[in-house]
């Protein structure tokens, strides 16, 4: 991914965050996927996002595996640290990092073979976790970079540029996280902006793992007629579960939050997500209910969209673990060694 | 040689056969520390199945008030405690040796050897007339059996008292138990047998600065004092004991008195492909991280090792070395990971290797391997095997200087970033080939993309051969800057011809090999291998002799190999002494091993190399 870096030059009227930044202090690199690649549009997405929430650039962690999603944070956020590792292996390098530091904010960007087949035991593993991070899965059903074979996400009968039908069921990274406790678990399309940046603005709120399913067309391998991952294909057959409004922690919240339909859930840090559900009596805080309701919508050929499910209750990784508030990575040495004087004694145990 | 000499007071060997989980290595255990506490130099080499019960198992217990103690050459008493193996036992035992056996049924009449003394002790018996559970008649009758060991080794039975009050402080009714059938087998065996035998023990003072302490538990001593706050793991034997320990030092000195919080992190991952990730994430966002593994282990950590290396981010690994190919034998000892950690991973990779020979350097090696790790932003891999591992062992107390202080590396703080125009990860390395880092939070100017994609010394990803070509190339001087941080060899010299080259565990048995020989007159230099790249007292020892003899536990002779690979000898110089069948080495295989390839000259009666090995190949120098 050859980086090429966008001009400098700053329009003096951009509108600037609570931290005097614009929203072209979020971006990062050119892009060097496709035009049209729906990957450029979460990438879109994604600085929206972080410029609107006001995070500190170098606060941000963006994390990657191999694929064209993993290329893509080199896209974003030029002021943060990323790391663009191995094929699947994203979740273990990004547990590592939040083990050492659980302060900054990490967001993991992958793909469907990312994490739907070589890292899928990573994935699920890191969702057991409830590792503290977005888990973003840009889910285009098809190996890009390698020139169009179909991927774990493929629907049976959706069929490659050249004509070939996929016979084996997908692997729904939705239905996955919710059967093996995933705490935040949200599917958007690339293609829409206007859902997808409350839904990433919840996400990074989240107490733990969020998981976000987007999908998004691959324009050059996969979005012909016969494809289930195009953009016509997604339009057409999308089917909202839940608008989201995002309500930072820092406004105040006005009564009415129960009006009928609306559910809300405070996040770990204070903001308030609410859900609007658009099928009367989706309890996105249900995980059951939402399971039934999924795999209902989805043998009818709906792409249920939304936040789709929210539980703030369950502890991340550190808090399961009982670790120290500060960052593992800045104990001074003195708190960690126990000194001679106590290894002269504790020897006694080995007399 | 001494190893037909007649074994006596302090020199002597027991092996004790019994049948896995049955409870017979808590026995075995209360008779090592029993022996130590007497002040006696002694050894413990626990020759298990990989199996959780039912399986023959074997401990073996070596005393030598000399000091010798690698594994022992032969028996001088066999505990027979296991009907399955009676007959390979009773074979095992030297002349004029002792078995010690249930007698509760009839031993089989072929079984008997003239030339050793039998002493039946009815423990099955005695022990299910005094105990009434049979979970308890099964345990005690290990505990009987070291009751007898007692009277007729002349073991202290205040010291085993002592132990046994420790042992079950709080627990009283057990340690009754455990005091009544220690009598039951004591009280028999003054009874019935003249006591002490021959060979027996008499207090020294040899242990009072001393431990007995097993390698995984001194290495994951070695973490906790390293400052290792994070930790990824998967089970996997020989290995798990380390951070089995890790974890228990952790709660006892690393949770904050005040919040009763933890400084720490312990993952247990799904796999190694994942625990070494963790690693690699925790240390690249600025922790000293940390995994235990073992061969097949390493297997799996390959891919991320070789990310680690070309994206210079430090991982400390410990590599319990087991039996392989495959899964091998698991809870037999190898050194066969040795090529495998040099080279891990696709494409030109090298790693640094500490290789730690006893439960002491483990625990010094683990701290070193973290400054190592840091100081060249890279794996180390840190090899130890599961008899150094999973044995106790007696070494000097473990020591700490107060005055340690992490070395980080270059890591660039908030203050040197500050000021700084712009960052580039992989420009102006060091006089190591080392540059500087960032890490992740820290400050806005020392961001940047880390990837194992290639790149510029800039960090850019790069596709252009020049560019490419740079970075590995200070990768490579980087390595070879490592070879004089890493532990020197240690070297016994005394200006002979030919020398002796070992590794690890060997050790013990190497050294008592090279004492052997001499008193035959055969005088060879000794050199032992402790890190890799290799220092260059490393050639330095090979060219001033003419013939080495290089002594490992693999099939491959990949320790030669690798000394080939990566120094000027010529292969000729080196002769491989290889003992790959999973037991710990003895002296006695060493030196077997050394007279194949060579015999004694009549005339002079020194050692020559066989000739037919040398027309083969011709000698430059």
């Amino acid at each position: 991914m050859p980086s090429i870096a966008k001009p400098v030059a700053r329009h003096p009227s951009l509108e600037r965050n609570s931290l005097g930044l614009t929203i072209r202090d979020y971006e990062g690199s050119m892009s060097t996927l496709c035009a049209g690649c729906g990957h450029d549009s979460i990438t879109a997405a994604i600085v929206r996002t972080l410029w609107e929430i006001s995070m500190p650039p170098h606060r941000l962690v963006k994390m990657s595996g191999i694929g064209c999603s993993s290329k893509t944070p080199a896209y974003f956020v030029y002021g943060a640290h990323g790391f663009n590792s191995a094929h699947g292996r994203m979740p273990t390098i990004t547990t590592g990092a939040i083990a050492a530091n659980r302060e900054l904010t990490y967001i993991g960007v992958s793909g469907d073979g990312d994490s739907l087949s070589i890292g899928i035991g990573h994935m699920c593993h890191a969702i057991r976790r409830n590792v503290k991070m977005v888990y973003l899965i840009e889910n285009n059903g098809v190996y890009g970079l390698t020139k169009g074979q179909f991927s774990a996400s493929a629907d049976v009968g959706s069929k490659s540029k050249r004509g070939e039908a996929n016979r084996m069921l997908p692997i729904d990274p939705v239905m996955l996280g919710l059967s093996i406790g995933a705490t935040f678990v949200a599917r958007s399309f690339s293609g829409d902006k206007e859902q997808l940046v409350p839904i990433l603005k919840a996400a990074f709120a989240h107490r733990g793992m969020a998981l976000v399913d987007v999908i998004s067309p691959c324009v050059t391998f996969n979005d012909h007629s016969g494809s289930t991952k195009s953009y016509l294909y997604t339009r057409k057959h999308e089917a909202r579960a839940t608008e989201t409004d995002f309500v930072p922690p820092a406004t105040e919240i006005l009564a009415s939050i129960s009006t009928n339909g609306v559910t809300s859930v405070t996040m770990h840090d204070g903001s308030v997500v609410r859900f609007r559900s658009l099928p009367a009596g989706y309890d996105p805080t249900d995980r059951q209910k939402v399971m039934s309701y999924l795999q209902e919508r989805q043998s009818s050929g709906e792409i249920v969209t939304g936040l789709l499910f929210a539980d703030e209750t369950v502890a991340d990784l550190h808090e399961a673990n009982n670790t120290c508030d500060a960052p593992l990575n800045d104990l001074p040495y003195e708190k960690l060694c126990p000194g001679a004087e106590t290894l002269n004694w504790l020897q006694d145990e080995f007399r | 040689m001494r190893e037909s000499t007649h074994s006596g007071v302090n020199d002597f060997a027991v092996k004790l056969a019994n049948v896995n989980g049955t409870g017979s290595a808590s026995a075995n255990g209360l008779l090592m520390q029993a022996i130590f506490r007497m002040g006696i130099p002694v050894s413990g080499k626990n020759l298990f199945p990989s199996n959780i019960q039912g399986l023959p198992t074997w401990y073996e217990i070596r005393v030598n008030g000399a000091g010798y103690t690698a594994r022992a050459l032969d028996y001088d008493l066999m505990v027979a405690m296991n009907a399955q193996t009676y007959a390979r036992d009773i074979k095992e035992v030297r002349s004029g040796g002792h078995v010690l056996y249930d007698s509760s049924w009839p031993l089989d009449k072929s079984l008997y050897r003239e030339d050793v003394e039998f002493l039946p002790v009815p423990f099955a018996r005695m022990c299910n007339e005094r105990f009434r559970e049979p979970r308890e008649r099964t345990l005690m009758k290990n505990i009987a059996y070291a009751g007898t060991l007692v009277a007729i080794l002349d073991i202290d039975m205040p010291i085993v008292e002592e132990l046994l009050t420790e042992r079950f402080a709080g627990k009283v009714a057990l340690r009754e138990s455990n005091r009544q059938a220690l009598r039951i087998g004591y009280d028999y065996a003054k009874e019935h047998f003249s006591c002490p035998l021959p060979f027996h023990l008499r207090r020294m003072d040899a242990n009072h600065d001393k431990i007995l302490i097993d390698g995984n538990t001194a290495t994951a001593l070695g973490c906790v004092y390293a400052g290792a706050t994070v930790a990824a793991w998967y089970p996997i034997t020989p290995a798990t004991s380390v951070m089995d320990a890790f974890k228990e030092f952790c709660e006892k000195y690393r949770r904050d008195p005040q919040t009763g919080r933890n400084n720490y992190l312990i993952i247990q991952a799904e796999d190694e492909l994942a625990a070494i990730g963790m690693v690699i994430g925790a240390s690249w966002n600025g922790a000293r991280a940390f995994t235990s593994t073992a061969g097949p282990g390493v297997s799996l950590m390959n891919e991320l090792l070789g990310l680690a290396y070309y994206s210079e981010i430090p991982a400390v690994l410990i590599d319990v070395q087991r039996v392989g190919p495959s899964t091998g034998m698991p809870t037999r000892t190898q050194q066969g990971d040795i090529l495998e950690c040099a080279y891990a991973s696709h494409g030109d990779t090298k790693h640094i290797l500490l290789i730690p020979a006893n439960p002491a350097e483990c625990f010094d090696f683990a701290v070193k391997s973290f400054d190592l790790a840091e100081r060249f932003q890279t794996p180390v891999m840190m090899l130890s095997d599961l008899d150094i591992g999973m044995n106790d062992w007696v070494v000097p107390r473990l020591q700490w200087d107060d005055a340690y202080r992490p070395d980080r590396g270059r890591v660039l703080s908030e203050e040197d970033l500050k000021d700084l125009p712009k960052f580039y990860r992989y420009a102006n390395g060091d006089e190591n080939h080392v540059a500087a880092r960032t890490v992740p939070g820290v400050h806005p100017n020392g961001a940047y993309v880390t990837r194992g994609s290639g790149h510029n010394k800039f960090g850019e990803y790069t596709e252009t051969p020049s560019e490419y070509q740079e970075v590995v190339d200070r990768l490579e001087a980087k390595h070879k800057a490592a070879a004089n941080f890493v532990p020197a060899p240690i070297v016994a010299s005394s200006g002979a011809q030919w020398g002796v080259i070992t590794i690890g565990g060997c050790d013990a048995a190497v050294r008592e090999a090279v004492d052997l020989l001499h008193e035959r007159g055969i005088v060879l230099d000794y050199m032992r291998i402790r890190g890799f790249p290799f220092a260059e007292a490393v050639e330095t020892f090979m060219r001033d002799h003419e013939l080495c003899f290089v002594v490992e536990q693999n099939r491959d002779a990949q320790l030669h190999s690798l000394l080939v690979l990566e120094t000027g000898i010529p292969k000729d110089r080196l002769r491989p002494v290889l003992v790959y069948g999973g037991f710990p080495l003895s002296a006695r295989k060493v030196i077997e091993g050394i007279l194949t390839h060579s015999e004694i000259d009549e005339r002079t009666g020194r050692l020559m190399p066989v000739v037919r090995d040398l027309e083969e190949t011709t000698c430059p120098r």
